[in-house]
């Protein structure tokens, strides 16, 4: 091989910070000559993708309602990967918090007052911490595997989802869509700036990956996290209990999805649909390590990939860009991000100048 | 229940079975090397996508499993030199691979949506082939045929064969492996790239086989299972036949009991059965004693040799 | 290029260095065949970056390494045993849940059936005098066992030059024995032997030729039999030996820590149970607890420590309260604090920084954190306060754990603990794989907080160690604590036959004095 890795003596932060960028980066310049080689028009796909919701003012508040369930999602499952809980079914515990929220909506539906919306947020919250605490129980009493039954249930998650829209939850009066009946104005969240689209669930966003960065930085808990993910001999020495972390982990992961979810659906949605799973629980987990796993790096994580998203609407229609061309983009932005972590740790010496990611 | 009936259970059960036996063959040999590849999703549908897309161009079946096979590889080896050479964590990767595969595959596959192939059915004449009971004998694919020979061929290649031997050691001890001097990387390398090429050959399965058609996301969550049939079959190739069969048999379910008339259970609980079902497997496999032997000790952990 | 030469091997001015450190700076010596050559030097002095050079495992920047007259590279430890080099490491190179048989074809290079191998296996175990079963897992196996695994696999190539990596360290004193007749019957066929080791008693007793290293530089050559142990120490830490400045004592105060009859179960496939364990210590006093590694000293440290709470509250007693369903952050609350032996990921958590390895474990006594939160502003201070008093050479508070060496990053997790001044301080290991110098303080530190009326438990696989600090020790074999003996009345002999399991009654104490010896 051409490049040499030499171990730093301390892992260096400015690279720690750096390499998201340089990820970021590689992704549009190796993204744009894979599509040319595909037959697209690989620099215009790049710069619609992540130029032109930057520059086009009124695609901010798009950028503003995507980015809020990824960053809520991510703040949840970055806890739990810094813990080395590894819930990848956060689309499951997003879709389960979404229902459980629509339930407390279907049950109301002739209600008013105040009081529908945090009811249907705690709901929310609920259902999913519920839903991650199957993984969490069979984790801590009979160590299975997170990762394998967490994601097994998002594919329960899903049908329960398509039997309520074609059975119990389908609206009496919606010509037999398999849809749940538009909430009322007391179980949608009210927009916060007028005449856009961008809802109160956007600055909680925000907020709470605010206050889950003082939390993680200052308190105990945080370092309990800390601890058990990077030493758990250590952190058993420490008095932390794994088990509890685990349990702790789980149900802040499905309870931040839940509430995106049902922040989602009286959101965007205004009802349920059987549309509602759109791949957010997924592409928070590259939200969570495009941000470090730190909440302030994952609100911008959670930008860059909203930017990724609605530059991919704006490419589907701008240039017949495939869907799936945005999916393409963000798995590589994660590639890239794996790639370059090596240089937190480890120094480059090049023998000759030669990039490593030209392979893929 | 006719002979019919039970003949057409059987052949659906292991028809449905094939292709995460494939895909778990592969993921075995790569865990005892050490390494965890989360990845199989991601690789079966590029061997999917590929191997509908040159068999529709080209008409070789044969072919379409070659190519399909070495582009699945090809995306192992992207993993593998994340992983192994540098050192990323490979659970993040693995998923990172999956969700690359499902955007690859459905970037490549949009063209053939609702295009057809004919089926790559048993080589075997007619007159075995579907025969009325012989065809349980006869019938199937020459994947499904493939797969039973490749479970002999691992099962006789760890236990027997030096480099099997070779390969356990690098999974038991990374470090003791190398202080010998055997190439830890250069093992796993090997490893990853076998469990690349049968995701390949797992995901033609589907494409050419069971459907065959190309839709986005055709083997919906089938990878995920293969991996925990692994576990269930506690890293040994014959209990991983076994599982891949009790597995086939619980996600054919739904055809079954729509066949038998059962109209009153729910089809989309039909639906999450497999997905349930693999949990409560786990559940029940966890409880037996020293699960954790079984095992390699250095799955997924990181090896960077000193020089 | 070949030459008339005595010598099995030469090497003239090898050097190898890594990021920050020489580890090996010109190093020369040649071993004769037959010779039984002593590489002698402390954890640091870069003994075992040469043997890796010379087994292949790692390449020597500078210089060259002649076999029988010839200059070669060895380029991987294949080459190496084709020349006929035969390794047996210090961390054994085996694999757990395989047979010893397997483990020992992983070690062969050419193809060879397994009847055939076995066959072979049992003649070199009969003309050694070897024992092993060739079908036992070696995760059941004991240390001296698995070290036996080694040794067969290297004599089984036919080793004109043997290597061994710190070969004793986790045996018995009669395993030894046995491994020095070995040893020497080996020698007699004309195979050189490279001994590694710090031990000089050892060395004395074994050695044909010594060369002695120190901060990976040649510091002497000697024939260790015309030299004294205090000489030859001397040469190797390369300065005078300090003396740990401990009285003898026949009075201590209260019982403070008292162990009543504790059992606990083996945990997972590996584990070893414990089976009632008793024994008290009184404030002032040192008890060392002795054996050979994975005999239950890991398990006995965590129950003790509250790491493995047990159901019986009753069966561990801290200054007459009952503790052991305590948890151990409420142990440390009532005054025991604890030293795991492995430091790397128990006692530290090596990628975070020194002052938040001081929240760890002193958040509680030191007062570093309120209601759940962290003050950070004090855990530096406490950080500092250990660095100092403790001379932790750092770049400070922040620095990872993990870029300290690890003799000073012993001193740190030995300081954190006994600032926090505990009533009871549990040490395992204390000075494992620690210099010279850092094993002295952190040995007077010890004495000094039993000397303000701490009771405290040393774990040691280094008896050496037990006998300069210990006041009373036990053996601990197969999860069993022996009956508790004077440490100036107890024999190495009789210690030597508890650590083996034989628990015989104790011959009449006339050899004490002269098994006193500390060095």
């Amino acid at each position: 091989m051409l490049i040499e890795l030499e171990k730093r003596k301390e892992p260096s932060q400015a690279m720690l910070y750096l390499t998201p960028v340089i990820a970021v980066l590689a992704t549009m310049f190796v993204g744009g000559i894979l599509f040319s080689l595909i037959g697209h028009n690989g620099f215009a796909a790049v710069r619609e993708i992540f130029i032109t919701p930057l520059i086009d003012t009124h695609k901010w508040q798009d950028l503003g309602i995507k980015a809020a369930p990824l960053i809520l999602i991510a703040v949840g499952l970055s806890i739990g990967f810094r813990a080395n809980v590894w819930n990848i079914g956060a689309e499951g515990q997003y879709i389960v918090g979404g229902l459980a929220g629509t339930g407390i909506a279907l049950l109301t539906w002739e209600l008013e007052g105040w009081w529908i919306l945090p009811l249907m947020c705690i709901a929310g919250v609920i259902g999913g911490g519920l839903y991650a605490s199957i993984p969490a129980f069979l984790k801590t009493k009979l160590n299975v595997n997170e990762i394998l039954s967490s994601l097994m249930l998002t594919y329960a998650a899903i049908q329960l989802l398509y039997y309520l829209m074609r059975g119990p939850w389908k609206d009496p009066e919606g010509f037999n869509f398999p849809q749940t009946r538009l909430f009322n104005d007391s179980q949608i969240l009210p927009e916060i700036i007028p005449g856009t689209i961008v809802h109160l669930g956007v600055p909680l966003a925000f907020l709470i990956a605010i206050i889950a960065w003082f939390v993680m930085s200052k308190s105990i808990f945080g370092f309990q996290i800390r601890v058990v993910g990077s030493a758990p001999a250590a952190a058993r020495y420490g008095g932390f209990s794994a088990k509890r972390t685990i349990w702790a982990a789980m149900l802040i992961g499905g309870g931040f999805a839940g509430l995106a979810g049902i922040f989602e659906a009286a959101g965007p949605f205004q009802q349920m649909v059987p549309q509602f799973p759109t791949g957010y629980g997924f592409t928070a987990i590259i939200v969570a390590f495009l941000g470090r796993l730190h909440p302030i790096g994952i609100i911008l994580g959670g930008l860059v990939l909203a930017v990724s998203y609605v530059g991919g609407e704006i490419a589907q229609t701008s240039l017949g860009l495939p869907n799936a061309a945005a999916g393409i983009f963000q798995a590589m932005m994660l590639f890239f991000l794996l790639a370059t972590d090596i240089l937190v740790k480890y120094r480059l010496k090049l023998n000759l100048a030669k990039q490593a990611g030209d392979a893929s | 229940m006719s002979d019919t009936i039970i003949i057409s259970i059987i052949m659906t059960v292991i028809g449905a079975s094939t292709p995460i036996l494939l895909a778990a063959l592969g993921e075995l040999v790569v865990e005892k090397s050490g390494v965890l590849n989360l990845g199989i999703e991601g690789m079966m549908l590029i061997g999917a996508v590929v191997g509908f897309a040159v068999t529709l161009t080209t008409g070789f079946h044969l072919l379409g499993i070659v190519i399909a096979m070495f582009a699945s590889t090809l995306s192992a080896m992207l993993f593998a030199y994340l992983t192994l050479t540098l050192t990323a964590n490979q659970v993040a990767t693995g998923l990172a691979l999956t969700i690359f595969g499902i955007g690859i595959s459905s970037l490549m596959g949009e063209p053939y949506v609702g295009k057809t192939i004919e089926i790559f059915s048993s080589w075997f004449p007619a007159s075995l082939a579907e025969h009325p009971q012989l065809r349980v004998i006869f019938g199937y694919s020459p994947l499904v045929y493939v797969s039973l020979a490749l479970t002999f061929g691992v099962s006789y290649f760890l236990k027997k064969t030096r480099a099997g031997l070779i390969l356990r050691a690098v999974g038991e001890s990374d470090i003791s492996a190398h202080s010998i001097g055997y190439s830890v990387i250069g093992v796993r390398y090997a490893a990853v790239a076998f469990g690349g090429a049968m995701a390949g050959l797992a995901g033609c399965y589907f494409s050419l086989v069971l459907t065959p058609l190309w839709s986005e996301e055709l083997t919906a969550g089938r990878g995920w299972i293969a991996l925990a049939l692994v576990v269930f079959a506690a890293w040994k190739p014959s209990r991983l036949l076994l599982g891949a069969y009790l597995f086939g048999a619980i996600m054919t379910l739904e055809l079954h009991a729509k066949a038998a008339g059962f109209s009153f259970i729910a089809p989309e609980l039909l639906a999450a059965m497999p997905y349930l079902a693999t949990i409560v497997v786990l559940a029940l496999i966890s409880l037996r004693k020293s699960s954790g032997l079984a095992a390699p000790a250095c799955l997924a952990k990181p090896f960077k040799p000193s020089t | 290029m070949t030459e008339q030469t005595d010598y099995r091997i030469e090497l003239n001015a090898v050097t190898k260095s890594f990021p920050g450190v020489l580890a090996n700076d010109r190093v020369s010596f040649a071993i004769k065949p037959g010779e039984i050559h002593a590489l002698l030097g402390e954890n640091g002095a870069g003994k075992s970056t040469l043997v890796k050079m010379i087994y292949g495992i790692m390449q020597p920047d500078e210089g060259e390494i002649r076999w029988e007259g010839e200059a070669i590279k060895v380029a991987n430890p294949k080459a190496a045993r084709k020349l006929g080099v035969g390794m047996v490491f210090q961390h054994f190179s085996l694999f757990e849940a395989m047979t010893v048989l397997e483990n020992i074809a992983l070690g062969m290079d050419a193809k060879i059936s397994q009847n055939l191998l076995e066959d072979k296996i049992r003649e070199v175990m009969d003309v050694y005098g070897l024992k092993l079963d060739p079908h036992r897992i070696v995760s059941t196996l004991s240390v001296g066992e698995r070290q036996r695994i080694e040794i067969v696999r290297a004599l089984l190539l036919n080793p004109q030059l043997l290597i061994m990596d710190e070969p004793t360290s986790v045996l018995t004193p009669q395993e030894v024995a046995q491994l020095f007749e070995t040893l020497r019957k080996l020698s007699a066929t004309g195979c050189s032997i490279l001994y590694i080791s710090h031990k000089l008693h050892e060395i004395k007793e074994l050695c044909d030729q010594a060369t002695i290293l120190r901060g990976g530089k040649v510091v002497g050559e000697c024939d260790p039999k015309q030299e004294t142990s205090k000489s030859m120490a001397e040469m190797m830490i390369g300065g005078d030996l300090k003396q740990i400045e401990k009285e003898v004592k026949t009075e201590f105060g209260e019982p403070r820590f008292i162990v009543d009859n504790l059992s606990q179960d083996g945990e997972g496939d590996f584990g070893v149970a414990l089976s009632d364990i008793s024994f008290t210590v009184r404030a002032g006093e040192i008890f060392g607890i002795a054996g050979v590694a994975g005999n239950g000293q890991n398990e006995l440290l965590m129950a003790l420590s509250g790491e493995t709470p047990s159901l019986n509250a009753e069966t561990i007693k801290l200054d007459g309260k009952s503790v052991a369903d305590q948890t151990i952050l409420q142990r440390r609350k009532h005054g025991l604090c604890a030293v795991p032996e492995e430091r790397n990921g128990h006692a530290a958590v090596v990628d975070f920084s020194l002052s938040d390895n001081a929240i760890l474990t002193a958040r509680d006594r030191m007062n570093l954190s309120n209601n759940g939160m962290i003050k950070h502003a004090q855990a530096r201070k406490y950080t500092k306060d250990v660095i100092s008093t403790f001379g932790v050479k750092t770049t400070g508070d922040a620095s990872p754990a993990g870029s300290l060496s690890g003799g000073n990053l012993q001193k740190f997790v030995v300081g954190r603990e006994i600032m926090q001044k505990p009533d009871v301080l549990l040490i395992s290991q204390p000075t494992w794989g620690v210099d010279a110098g850092a094993a002295a303080a952190i040995h007077q530190a010890i004495v000094d907080l039993a000397d303000n009326g701490s009771a405290i438990i040393v774990i040691s696989q280094d008896l050496d160690e037990l006998l300069a600090i210990c006041d009373e020790m036990a053996v601990i074999n197969e999860g069993r604590l022996s009956k508790t003996l004077k440490v100036g009345e107890a024999s190495v002999d009789e210690i030597g036959l508890l650590m083996g399991g034989i628990h015989g009654e104790p011959s009449a104490s006339q050899d004490q004095a002269e098994n006193a010896h500390a060095h």
